[in-house]
């Protein structure tokens, strides 16, 4: 197990770390004081370039390029907008810090708001969230209440407020253009871009949209210095990939959970080492989803092809995919991404059928409705898994998903329609063998469940036989 | 679906619930912002989204109530219809599905006589399915009203959901997620 000093979530072990003393007490606010004390808004910019944080909310657009954007008019309000909206499914690690080290993120906004010029944040957190709003707006208080929000935080001349604003249940606001039209009052549906929000965001205002990671991980870069920040990543700095941050892994491992380590760690490391290795020993891993269910799954047994030495991938030529770091462009040219960084680990008892059924039933209830080729598409891809699933498919079905995922690709308002297409292409393409089988015989009841192999374990293994006797059955 | 008597009650707001009220609608540039928050207020108040909430959010955010309902309609964690006096979501995607989230939800449904969608007869727990609660690694889990219970196994749930009937209200800690310390 490789030993990394916890950096971003190091508080997180400390009794009552959510409280503004206990966090102090560890560092919190130091990297405010200083930066609002003895900085320039350029020299705090700087620092978040050199940084190089790659945003943590999964398209990983570098955070100080972000900022640069922003060119308000005379007269013109700047907002910060947090997202934490975490829906993702498989992406459960921005909880960890609202619920843990809120604080963090509240110095990070401080920060940010100086830097950018903006007096208010508004943190966009889902609902079903409520202890992470609760500690939040504690946090909000606590820091008002010592001067640290307010009309002059640090004694600077700089009046910032944040405002704590729940979501109510729609996982396309997190997208942030849907986000920004969901915290003005209105339908969660995503907007046309341009214009950017950086240019027109919040309540028509020039606005920066960053993700929960992404503000907490300010204050280290302001502490460490941006490039010695940058350089923890174990990635070259050519890169651009810097930094530590929050790996999140679940399913068939023996112990899931939210890990931080540097940029930079393999899928082996994060699925072996951190994740304790499979859940069960016989039963190998088949595919892992590397960063969020909208990312396309990758097989252990896919190797690296890249013969050419000035290919940026040629240094892990025959490699496996989870041999290859885990960085924002390697995992593009893998042809999946890195998205959330949260891995969904599948073992050999999963039907991969049932696995994309179950996330394409998830984007079909997402969409928003807007685009027709996501609209329908959403609905056509479920509809087909449900035929192939009950043994109503044909053989052209499986090619059916592969043009309905094609035409739903690249002509759409938002990102949703292609971060479901992306994942349905290649769950058809590494795993036809199964989808074809799908196609000639159905699944079997044990293959719908994705559950199947640890039911006995959660149950007793006796009482499995009579209790699937006796449910009440025909919920899917 | 079955109608719980008690939770068809005209909308009555606290002195308490109209300060919080007041207090959201000074937070925003503009008062419609508001109406997610209000929403949410007025629900907590009498457990469900009914016409009257709308109307009194149309009126007192200075919108049409058609617009208020476009946005009811959009979200989900507004309930349309009235509820159990408890609601328990069972996360049913992937991550939750691969360690047992459709055993759970078995599980509630045979000890509560219902299917997912549906509300006991004798009014106490409605009975849903979430999408994916940001609870991934921690699966399978279950929200009961504000509160998320992870790490579960059917044991488990029976007994968080006996406590529950008998009026105890079990923190989230006691099977919440702990920090990962090992590479601290
Ligand atoms: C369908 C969809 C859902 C998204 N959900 C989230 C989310 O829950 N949290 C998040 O931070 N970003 C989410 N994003 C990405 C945001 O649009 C945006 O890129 C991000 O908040 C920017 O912050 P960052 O640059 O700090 O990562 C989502 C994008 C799409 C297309
Ligand atoms: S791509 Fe889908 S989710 Fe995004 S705006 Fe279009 S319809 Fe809505
Ligand atoms: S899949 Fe259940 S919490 Fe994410």
């Amino acid at each position: 197990m490789p030993d990394y000093k916890n950096i971003l979530s190091n508080r997180y072990p400390l009794a009552q770390s959510w409280t503004l003393a206990v966090a102090e007490r560890a560092g919190a606010y130091g990297p405010a004081k200083k930066a609002l004390g003895t900085m320039t808004p350029e020299q705090i910019k700087n620092e978040v370039k050199a940084a190089n944080i790659r945003g943590r909310g999964g398209a990983g657009f570098p955070a100080g390029m972000k900022w640069g954007f922003l060119n308000p008019k005379p007269g013109q309000d700047v907002y910060l907008v947090i997202n934490a909206d975490e829906g993702e499914p498989g992406t459960f690690k921005d909880r960890t810090i609202m619920e843990k080290d809120p604080h963090r993120l509240i110095e990070g906004c401080i920060i940010a708001m100086y830097a950018i010029g903006a007096h208010k944040t508004f943190i966009y957190v889902r609902c079903e969230l409520v202890l992470s709003i609760q500690r939040l707006e504690a946090a909000v208080k606590e820091a008002h209440a010592k001067g640290y929000l307010g009309a002059r935080p640090f004694g600077k001349d700089h009046a910032m407020e944040i405002v704590v604003h729940p979501g109510a249940g729609a996982y396309i606001c997190g997208e942030e253009t849907s986000l920004l039209n969901s915290l003005e009052g209105q339908r969660g549906e995503p907007r046309l871009k341009p214009p950017f929000p950086a240019v027109k965001g919040a309540f028509g205002m020039p606005t920066i949209v960053n993700n929960v990671e992404t503000i907490a991980s300010v204050p280290d870069v302001v502490a460490m210095g941006g490039e010695p920040w940058s350089n923890l990543s174990l990635l070259p700095p050519e890169m651009k990939d810097g930094g530590t941050r929050l790996y999140g892994i679940s399913g068939h491992v023996l112990k899931p959970g939210v890990f931080e380590a540097p940029v930079g760690i393999t899928l082996r490391e994060l699925i072996y080492d951190f994740g304790g290795g499979m859940l069960h020993a016989g039963r190998p891993l088949k595919g892992v989803i590397p960063g969020g269910s909208s990312t396309p799954v990758l097989r252990p047994e896919d190797k690296v092809h890249a013969p050419d030495p000035k290919s940026p991938m040629n240094k892990w030529h025959g490699k496996s995919h989870l041999d290859v770091p885990m960085a924002v462009d390697t995992m593009r040219n893998l042809g999946t991404m890195l998205g959330t960084c949260c891995a969904i680990v599948m073992d050999s008892s999963v039907n991969m059928v049932e696995a994309s059924r179950n996330l394409m039933k998830f984007y079909h209830h997402e969409s928003c409705g807007q685009c027709t080729p996501c609209r329908e598409g959403t609905g056509w891809l479920e509809d087909t898994l449900n035929k192939l699933a009950s043994g109503r498919g044909k053989a052209s079905d499986v090619d059916l998903l592969v043009d309905i995922s094609n035409n739903m690709m690249g002509n759409t308002i938002c990102a949703l329609a292609d971060g479901t297409a992306m994942p349905m292409l290649a769950f058809v393409r590494k795993y036809r063998k199964e989808f074809l089988e799908a196609a000639d015989k159905g699944l079997s009841p044990s293959q719908t469940r994705l559950d199947e192999a640890v039911r006995a374990a959660l149950v007793g293994a006796a009482r499995a036989q009579s209790h699937a006797s006796h449910a009440v059955g025909g919920a899917a | 679906m079955t109608t719980p008597a008690q939770s068809i009650a005209p909308l009555t707001l606290t002195p308490d619930q109209e300060r919080r009220i007041d207090e959201i609608l000074g937070r925003y540039p503009t008062r419609r912002a508001a109406c997610i928050p209000t929403l949410h207020v007025c629900q907590e108040a009498i457990g469900w989204v009914s016409p009257d909430v709308i109307a009194y959010v149309a009126q007192r955010l200075g919108m049409a109530t058609s617009e208020v309902q476009g946005v009811v309609t959009f979200y989900t964690m507004y309930h349309q219809a009235p509820v159990g006096k408890h609601v328990l979501w069972v996360c049913r995607t992937l991550s939750c599905d691969l360690r047992g989230g459709k055993t759970i939800q078995e599980h509630a449904e045979k000890r509560l006589g219902c299917h997912a969608g549906e509300t006991t007869k004798d009014g106490t727990w409605t009975l849903k399915k979430a999408e994916c609660l940001a609870a991934c690694g921690y699966a399978p889990m279950v929200q009961i009203d504000d509160r998320f219970y992870e790490n579960l196994t059917p044991e488990k749930l029976d007994a968080l959901m006996d406590r529950i009937e008998k009026g105890e209200m079990p923190t989230q800690e006691e099977t919440a997620w702990v920090p990962n310390t090992a590479s601290s």
